[in-house]
This record gives structure tokens, C-alpha cells and sequence, in this order.
């Protein structure tokens, strides 16, 4: 059966339960946004970089 | 073993893999988490702790792995070091600050379940003291390689730090066995088999692998953002020449 009245121990266990979860959270969104943004950064630059040089293989 | 590194080593394999790697560990941590907080708030309450028994599922499966992360992070820095694999370093710089926030998160919550049992937040116990290090190598791991400008470098010289801090390792580990301490000694692997009992066993497990997923996601995750952010860097030079 769920027991969730933790009685007299409520604010250590929620307490817990809260900073592990926004913790957690936290990092699964910053470590997507962060591969996020230099995915994006590296593919704009690289588009930029073969169109200025496009290398010996694709000069005429 | 020594295949499967060689295997990762190249960026364009270990970019193919994570790509699909990444989300599985993720769902497989989401699933593991929704059923160990299942039987863990399932649970009957303890005869000692009562429900703050609760808190282990979460305190010791943080306390775990920010001593594996760390493990990783000195794994990654000698192969960085001694082979120049530049993927090992990325992997090094990304364990870092995931390793960090679950041994921050070991700290917490244990001094969340210390205030009702020990009747304090905290002790100069040696596994608690012995932890606290733990945290402060991660610290002044991130911290010294931002500190300087030069990569090459930073990583160099992070990398034996991170060497330098896995002498606390062992420590860690046996710190309840090498001192008398407040902080309890060894259940889940104690000599001649677990000592906690298997209604605790099993949703303490379950959130532990939990973890280990989450941090397998979240480690894949990160360094396929340090490649990215390397290529960056190297497509701006080209820019720039």
C-alpha cells in the first residue's frame, strides 16, 4: 500500500525528494541545451567554413 | 573491453552510438526510477528510522555514483594523459560536473536524514569528511580547467588533478572500516552478504540503477556537446585563417 504521510519526518523526506528531483532536472536540461546550442554553432560555422573553402576535392 | 574503447574512440562511431544509446539509457532511468519509487514508498516503515528510511533509496544510490563518476573522470583524464585521446578528455570534462551534483546530492540528503537520527546536519565523521573531499576534486576540477585560457593545457593539468584526487577513492569506500565512525559501516555489500533487508534491498537497487542510467544518458549527452563545441572551435579557425 503507498505511504505517502511521512509523518513527523515530512519536511526531510519531501525536502529530499525535491532538491534530488529539480537536481536531476536540472541537469538532464542543461545537458541537453548545451549539446544543443554548439550542435548548432558547429553545423552554422561548418556551412559558413565549406562555402568560403570548399577544399581541393570540390574546386572545379 | 580494450575493443569496445577502441571503438569509441573514433568520434564519428561514438556519435552514431550515443545517438541512439543516449535516449535508451534515458527511458531505461525513467522506467527504473518510476518502479523503485514505487516499492520504496511501498515500503514498511523501518523499526529504527521509521520513513526516513525513504531517503536512502535516493541518498545512497547519489553517494554511489558520485564515487563511480569519479572513477570515470580519472579513467578518462589517464587515457586523455598517456594516449592523447582527445574523446577521452571530453569524456573526462563531461563526467565533471555530472559527478559534482550527485555527490552534492549525497551530501543533502544525507544531512537531511543525519538532523532526525544523529540529531545533527553534520559531523567531521571520516566518511562524511572523506565525501566533502570528494566534492571539492570535482570543484577544483571544472574550476581549474576554466581557469585557464589554453585547452591543451587546462585539460593537462586537470587531468592530474583528477589523477591526483583518486587516491581519495579508496578512502571513501573503506573510510567506515579504517575509522570509528558515526556514519554506518558496509550493508548493501558487507561481508557475507547484504544486510538490509530485501523489501529495502529491492527498491534501493532499482533506484540505483535508475541513477546509473540517468548519469549513462547524461554522460553521452554531454560529450556529444563537448564534440560538437570542438568542432565549433575548429570551423571558426578555418574561418579565421
Amino acid at each position: 500500500m503507498l505511504d505517502l504521510d511521512p509523518g513527523p519526518y515530512g519536511f526531510y523526506i519531501w525536502t529530499s525528494y525535491g532538491v534530488s528531483a529539480a537536481a536531476l532536472a536540472w541537469l538532464a536540461v542543461s545537458s541537453l541545451a548545451f549539446a544543443r546550442r554548439w550542435r548548432r554553432r558547429a553545423e552554422a560555422l561548418e556551412t559558413r567554413a565549406r562555402e568560403v573553402d570548399p577544399g581541393p576535392e570540390r574546386q572545379p | 573491453m580494450t575493443q569496445a574503447l577502441a571503438f569509441l574512440y573514433n568520434p564519428h562511431r561514438f556519435m552514431a552510438f550515443s545517438a541512439w544509446a543516449a535516449p535508451l539509457f534515458g527511458a531505461l532511468a525513467l522506467a527504473l526510477a518510476a518502479a523503485g519509487l514505487w516499492l520504496g514508498f511501498t515500503a514498511p516503515e523501518d523499526y529504527q528510522q521509521g520513513d526516513t528510511v525513504r531517503i536512502m533509496f535516493i541518498h545512497v544510490p547519489a553517494a554511489w555514483l558520485g564515487l563511480f563518476v569519479y572513477v570515470c573522470l580519472g579513467g578518462a583524464s589517464f587515457l586523455s594523459l598517456v594516449f592523447r585521446q582527445a574523446l577521452a578528455d571530453a569524456a573526462a570534462r563531461a563526467a565533471a560536473p555530472i559527478g559534482a551534483v550527485f555527490t552534492a546530492l549525497a551530501l543533502a540528503t544525507g544531512s537531511l536524514w543525519g538532523k532526525p537520527m544523529w540529531g545533527a546536519w553534520w559531523v567531521w565523521d571520516a566518511r562524511l569528511t572523506s565525501v566533502l573531499v570528494l566534492f571539492l576534486f570535482y570543484l577544483a576540477y571544472m574550476a581549474l580547467r576554466a581557469s585557464i585560457d589554453d585547452e591543451a593545457k587546462g585539460a593537462r593539468a586537470a587531468a592530474i588533478l583528477a589523477l591526483v584526487g583518486l587516491i581519495n577513492v579508496p578512502v571513501v569506500h573503506w573510510s567506515v572500516e579504517w575509522w570509528n565512525t558515526l556514519h554506518q559501516g558496509r550493508t548493501v555489500f558487507a561481508a557475507g552478504g547484504s544486510r538490509a533487508a530485501t523489501v529495502f534491498l529491492v527498491p534501493l537497487l532499482l533506484m540505483s540503477l535508475s541513477y546509473m542510467s540517468a548519469f549513462g544518458a547524461l554522460w553521452l549527452v554531454r560529450i556529444r556537446g563537448e564534440v560538437w563545441r570542438r568542432r565549433a572551435a575548429a570551423a571558426e579557425a578555418r574561418l579565421a585563417r
